[in-house]
């Protein structure tokens, strides 16, 4: 009997046999549910695997919806259909979507000084490890195109400033730029409203008339005449309240240093693919303008009030 | 058991011979799986986990079930049965190779399963890579070093199978270092990604050349 040929049959069909019937039982028995509307999530979702959502892919970020640890509105590529669909896969309701876009808010770049002339990695953050930037201004933008290489929809270049331009049309709001962006410059605005600040400064106004050639010198013009007190001055920089601006304009003519912007289409077209300092509708807003001057000037010239003297009876 | 042997075996398998440096096996894992260091950490644990249990039970496997010796269990069970058999007739190590992976494999699938339910975090951080090694050339090469070339005793196997998940821990660590940095580098288009890696796995290994021939 040839025990060799036979002993290697009994021992691996023995082996076979027992360790197969050992995984059907530890399969069974450690089993892991996997809930189906997970799958149908993931097909909806866009798939390009970004991260935005802050979930590793699109597969943990279909986890993560279906475990309600993230509203549906989290996939900002996907925006208002793809959260309506996954509302009508789990059954809850969906909000309303603000589809955002990315802005450089910088007014800089070849208009800033230069601390040094720098010559190393072209990476931003790379130049940012170097004494805070090759720039004077230490918010600024560098200029060095982290932020559009690291675009997954190419909807970022550099402009002929030294300074991002967003393509509105590709931008789907991911965040990704404002993620890598080692000052801070690359911001998330709203797409539907025009204005934005392009200055990311908080030094106080006299140091950033050193630093660049415009740039937010903390003047309060936009604040105290905005009529819906939706921009105000914040730590030496101005800050609109997206909430309560209606894109009036009037912001964009006080600013003495031109560096409140409008990103509308047709203004960008008119100043070649650029945000530009000119109002959607000048006209309104000088009307608008003129009679705001005229209140503040009446206010001037008129008496105080008995009640507003101190001490008096 | 000396303990002078178990520290030689453990430089041995981590400098001088190391598993993908040295001898060139997981390379697979070793290029897929070192861009970022969080994943090659990950990914080392699994590896040591992997290998120093493998290289238990395929020596369990080997001595009891595979050798001709009087403890081999076939050659127990056909002398219970009354046949007249030495232990010689029951040569098995030529099944060596798939008594092994089945092993392995079994033994992989197993510990995932396990860990899959009875621990999320630890599955997130290195079971994901657990089906990635299961017929690993470096798990089922030191299981083949242990048992067939080197003759180990069990003890020296899983020191032996420990020291060398550490030495492919170490490789990987210093590979995703660099890999790491080389993204911000300007590299030719054609050598970008996996090519350069090579390159850099390449300098690497001549750089532990420096340690053959060392005699502790």
């Amino acid at each position: 009997m040839e025990y060799v040929f036979w002993g290697s049959i009994i021992e691996l069909a023995f082996f076979g046999l027992i360790f197969g019937i050992g995984l059907a039982l530890a399969a069974k028995k450690f089993a892991v549910e996997v809930d189906p509307r997970v799958e149908k999530v993931l097909e909806i979702l866009p798939n390009a695997n970004c991260g935005a959502c802050g979930y590793p892919g699109c597969s943990g970020f279909a986890k993560a919806v279906v475990a309600g640890e993230v509203p549906v509105t989290g996939c900002p590529v996907g925006g208002q259909s793809v959260a309506e669909k996954i509302a009508a896969i789990l059954g809850v309701e969906v909000g309303e979507v603000e589809p955002m876009v990315a802005v450089a808010a910088c007014s800089g770049g070849v208009r800033a000084k230069d601390k040094y002339e720098y010559d190393g990695i072209e990476d931003c953050r790379a130049a940012m490890v170097m004494g805070g930037g090759p720039k004077l201004c230490s918010y600024g933008c560098i200029g060095l195109g982290t932020c559009v290489e690291a675009c997954p929809f190419d909807a970022l270049s550099m402009g002929p400033l030294g300074v991002p331009v967003t393509d509105f049309d590709k931008c789907t709001g991911c965040g990704i730029c404002v993620d890598v962006c080692p000052t801070g410059v690359m911001k998330l605005v709203p797409k539907s409203q025009p204005v934005f600040v392009a200055c990311n400064s908080k030094d106080p106004g006299v140091f950033v008339r050193k630093a660049c050639e415009t740039g937010c010198i903390s003047c309060f013009l936009c604040q105290k005449n905005c009529p819906k007190q939706a921009i105000k001055v914040v730590n030496n920089l101005a800050e609109i309240d997206y909430d309560k601006c209606d894109a009036c304009g009037i912001c964009i003519m006080v600013c003495p240093t031109k560096v409140i912007l409008n990103k509308f289409p047709d203004v960008m077209k008119a100043n070649k693919g650029l945000p530009a300092a000119v109002p959607t509708n000048p006209d309104e807003t000088k009307a608008l303008l003129d009679e705001i001057k005229k209140k503040q000037a009446e206010a001037k010239k008129a008496p105080k009030k008995p009640s507003e003297k101190k001490g008096d009876n | 058991m000396e303990v002078s042997k178990l520290i030689m075996l453990a430089i041995s398998a981590i400098f001088i011979n190391n598993f993908v440096l040295s001898r060139f096996l997981g390379l697979c894992p070793y290029m897929g799986v070192s861009k970022k260091t969080e994943t090659a950490l990950g990914m080392g644990f699994a590896v040591i986990f992997v290998m120093t249990m493998s290289s238990a039970l395929t020596w369990i496997v080997w001595t009891y079930f595979l050798l001709p010796t009087k403890s081999n269990v076939l050659y127990l069970v056909f002398k219970a049965l009354g046949a007249k058999v030495t232990p010689q007739n029951f040569d098995l190590s030529y099944l060596e190779t798939i008594a092994f992976i089945i092993v392995i494999a079994t033994f992989v699938q197993l510990v995932e399963m396990i860990i899959q339910k009875t621990s999320p975090t630890l599955y997130e951080a290195l079971g994901i890579y657990l089906p990635l090694i299961t017929t690993n050339c470096a798990v089922l090469g030191v299981a083949e070093l242990n048992t067939m070339t080197m003759h180990l005793n069990f003890i020296e196997s899983v020191v032996h199978g420990f020291s060398a998940g550490i030495g492919f821990t170490i490789a990987l660590l210093l590979m995703s270092g660099i890999r790491e940095r080389l993204e911000l580098s300007d590299i030719p288009k054609p050598l970008q990604g996996l090519p350069i890696a090579f390159f850099v796995a390449m300098l690497m290994s001549m750089a532990f050349l420096g340690f053959s021939g060392f005699k502790i």
